[in-house]
C-alpha cells in the first residue's frame, strides 16, 4: 500500500480513482477543461465521448505517460504526479493500437511483460498460464503473434494486461477491430475480472452500445464531463419519450410546435427532437396539425445517444 | 546481494535486450541491411579505388582495400545502431514500447536494454566481417581482434545511444532518415574511415578532430595493427586518447538517452 505521505487522508479506504480539477493544454488547445471524478473499487466505468473530446488525453494521463499540468489524480490513494512508479505497479494498461510484439510468440510476449513488473520464474509461469487460460489462448502459446487473427491478437493483448493482476485495468477503445462476437466475449472477460478478482475497470469508448455494459458512465465532450451516472440514470434524465421529426423547414416548425403544444423542440440539421412524457399522443397530434411539414416522424425510448445530444447540444458524430 | 530495485532494473533491461536479439534473428532482412551493405561498399569502393588511391602516410604495401577495412567494420556498427534505434519511433507510438513506458521500471532499464541488445548485435556482426578479411589478403592477429572487442562495444554503445537520443525526439521515421543522411553518414565519412586525416583541408581536419567517431576508428586501426612495424596510417591521435574519447562518448550518450527517456511523454502530443 501507499505510504502515509501520499495517501488520501479524508477516506479510510481510498477509491480506485479520484480526479480533481484536472486540466490539460496542448499549446492553446484546452484538451481537458477541469475534470473531477471518483470511481469506487470494483466498478466498470465507461468514458464515452467523440474522438477529440479529451478521452485520449485523459487515458494518457491515467496511464502515466502524459505529465499532469494542473489538478490532481490519485489511484488507490497514491498521487500519480508524486509517485508514478507506485501507480504503475497497480495498473494494467491495454492500448488501442497493438502493444504486443508480432515477431514474438504469445508466451514470449507475456514473459517479457511479466519481467517488466518484476515477476519471474515459476511464479510468472503461473500468472501467464492463468491469463492465457482465462482468454482461451493457451493452445496458441507458442505461436508467433503475426500468425494469429486480429481477434486472437486482441485476446493476447488483454491477456498481457492480466499477467500482472492489476487492481485497476485501463483500456483504450478495447473493441477496436473486433467483430460483434469477439466484442461480446471481451465484455464477458471484463465482467468476470471484476466479479472474480475484484478489479476496477476503466474503459474509453466511442461506441454507444458498448457504454451500455458499464456500471457507470461519464460523457466527455470538449474536455468537460457533461454527465456522469449509470446508463439508466442518464436515460431517465430525459423525461419519457423521444420524438424525432424530419422536416424541410425546422426553423419555422419549432416555434409552431412550442406555440401550439408547449413542447420544446431542439434542432439538429433538418431534424427536430422533442422530449415528451406522452410521446405517443403528441405524435398523432403533430401529424394532424402539420401534415405538410412533417416528412417523417418517429417515437422512441431515449438512448445514450439522446443523452449525449441533450448534454452537448450536438450529435455524437458531428464535428462540433 | 543486489538490492531489490537494482535487480528489477537489470531484469527489465535483460528482458528488453533479449527481445532485441530474438527480433533480429526472426527478421532476416535486417542481417542484409546492416552487414551485407557495408561489406558490399567495402568490396566495391575498396576494389574500385585501389588502383588510383594510395592512403597518404600509409606504409608501403597498405592498399586502399586494406585501409578501408576498419572503416567498414565501424559502418556495420553504425548501420546496426541506426536500424535498431529507428524502430523506437513506431514502436513507441503503436507497438511494444507503449507498454514498456507504463511499466514500473526506471528509464535506465529502457535505455540499457535497447543499447545492450543493439551492442551485442553490432559487435557480433562486426566480428563476422573480421572473418572475411583474410579473403581480401588482410592479416589479422588474434590479440588485435580480441582487443578490438571492448573497443567495438564502446563504439556500438555510443552510436546506439546517439541513435536512441535522436529517435526519441522524432515523430516519424522520415525525420530520422533526414538526420541519418545529413548527420550520421557525414559523421562516418569524416571519421578517417573512408580517407585519412592527413592532408585534408584545415576546415575538414577540424571537423574530423571534434568527431568522436574519429577516435573510435583510429583506436580500432591501432589495435588491429598492434605489433606491426609501421603505423597503419599517419597522424592518428594517441591510443590512450582514443580510448578515453570513445569511452566518454559512450557514457555521455547513455546519460543523454536516460535523461530523454525520463520524461516519458511522447512528442506527438496532439490528439
Amino acid at each position: 500500500m501507499s505510504s502515509a505521505a501520499v495517501a488520501d487522508t479524508d477516506e479510510p479506504i481510498p477509491p480506485a480513482l479520484r480526479i480533481e480539477g484536472l486540466e490539460h493544454y496542448y499549446g492553446p488547445l484546452h484538451a481537458l477543461a477541469g475534470i473531477s471524478l471518483k470511481i469506487p473499487r470494483g466498478e466498470i466505468f465507461g468514458l464515452l465521448g467523440p474522438n477529440g473530446g479529451g478521452k485520449t488525453t485523459l487515458f494518457r494521463i491515467l496511464s502515466t505517460v502524459l505529465p499532469i499540468q494542473s489538478g490532481q489524480v490519485r489511484i488507490f490513494g497514491t498521487d500519480v504526479a508524486g509517485d508514478p512508479a507506485a501507480v504503475r505497479e497497480q495498473i494494467g494498461v491495454v492500448f488501442q493500437s497493438p502493444s504486443i510484439d508480432t515477431k514474438l510468440t504469445v508466451r514470449e510476449n507475456l514473459r517479457h511483460h511479466g519481467h517488466l513488473y518484476g515477476l519471474r520464474g515459476a511464479g510468472l509461469d503461473v500468472c501467464m498460464d492463468a491469463a492465457m487460460r482465462r482468454l482461451a489462448i493457451r493452445d496458441r502459446a507458442d505461436d508467433v503473434v503475426e500468425q494469429l487473427s486480429g481477434g486472437l491478437r486482441r485476446r493476447v493483448e488483454l491477456a498481457k494486461g492480466l499477467v500482472t493482476s492489476p487492481r485497476l485495468l485501463i483500456l483504450d477503445e478495447p473493441s477496436t477491430g473486433l467483430d460483434p462476437g469477439a466484442r461480446i466475449d471481451l465484455w464477458r472477460h471484463l465482467e468476470s475480472l471484476r466479479t472474480d478478482d475484484g478489479a476496477t475497470i476503466l474503459v474509453t469508448t466511442h461506441l454507444m452500445e458498448e457504454a451500455e455494459h458499464c456500471d457507470r458512465l461519464a460523457i466527455l465532450d470538449h474536455g468537460r464531463l457533461v454527465a456522469v451516472g449509470t446508463p439508466s440514470e442518464l436515460r431517465t434524465r430525459i423525461g419519457g419519450d423521444i420524438i424525432t421529426i424530419e422536416t424541410s423547414e425546422p426553423e419555422a416548425l419549432a416555434p409552431l410546435i412550442l406555440d401550439r403544444f408547449g413542447a420544446q423542440a431542439s434542432q439538429l440539421g433538418n431534424l427536430l427532437r422533442i422530449e415528451h412524457s406522452d410521446g405517443h399522443i403528441l405524435v398523432s397530434q403533430l401529424v394532424e396539425a402539420f401534415p405538410d411539414r412533417v416528412h417523417s416522424i418517429s417515437l422512441g425510448k431515449p438512448t445514450l445517444e439522446d443523452v449525449f445530444v441533450r448534454e452537448t447540444g450536438h450529435r455524437f458524430w458531428e464535428d462540433a | 546481494m543486489m538490492s531489490a530495485p537494482a535487480n528489477r532494473m537489470l531484469l527489465a533491461a535483460y528482458t528488453l535486450a533479449e527481445r532485441e536479439l530474438v527480433r533480429f534473428v526472426r527478421q532476416r532482412n535486417r542481417v542484409f541491411g546492416a552487414l551485407a551493405q557495408p561489406v558490399l561498399f567495402w568490396i566495391l569502393f575498396g576494389s574500385g579505388l585501389n588502383a588510383s588511391f594510395r592512403p597518404s602516410g600509409a606504409p608501403d604495401g597498405v592498399e586502399y582495400l586494406e585501409y578501408f577495412f576498419p572503416g567498414t567494420v565501424v559502418l556495420v556498427v553504425l548501420f546496426t545502431a541506426i536500424f535498431a534505434t529507428i524502430s523506437i519511433i513506431d514502436d513507441r507510438n503503436e507497438g511494444f514500447m507503449q507498454s514498456v513506458l507504463v511499466a514500473p521500471i526506471p528509464a535506465m532499464s529502457i535505455v540499457l536494454g535497447k543499447l545492450a541488445g543493439t551492442t551485442v548485435l553490432a559487435v557480433g556482426q562486426a566480428l563476422l566481417v573480421f572473418l572475411v578479411a583474410p579473403l581480401a589478403g588482410i592479416e589479422l592477429h588474434a590479440v588485435g581482434c580480441l582487443l578490438a572487442i571492448p573497443l567495438l562495444v564502446a563504439i556500438a554503445f555510443g552510436l546506439s545511444g546517439l541513435g536512441f537520443v535522436i529517435a526519441w525526439r522524432m515523430d516519424s521515421t522520415q525525420g530520422f532518415h533526414a538526420i541519418m543522411t545529413a548527420f550520421l553518414m557525414p559523421m562516418w565519412f569524416l571519421s578517417g574511415a573512408f580517407f585519412p586525416l592527413a592532408g585534408v583541408p584545415t576546415w575538414m581536419s577540424a571537423l574530423m578532430y571534434i568527431n568522436p567517431l574519429t577516435y573510435g576508428v583510429a583506436a580500432l586501426r591501432q589495435v588491429l595493427y598492434l605489433g606491426a612495424s609501421q603505423p597503419p596510417a599517419a597522424e592518428l591521435p594517441a591510443l590512450w586518447l582514443n580510448v578515453v574519447v570513445i569511452a566518454a562518448f559512450a557514457a555521455a550518450m547513455f546519460g543523454l538517452a536516460v535523461t530523454a527517456t525520463s520524461s516519458r511523454a511522447t512528442w506527438g502530443t496532439g490528439e
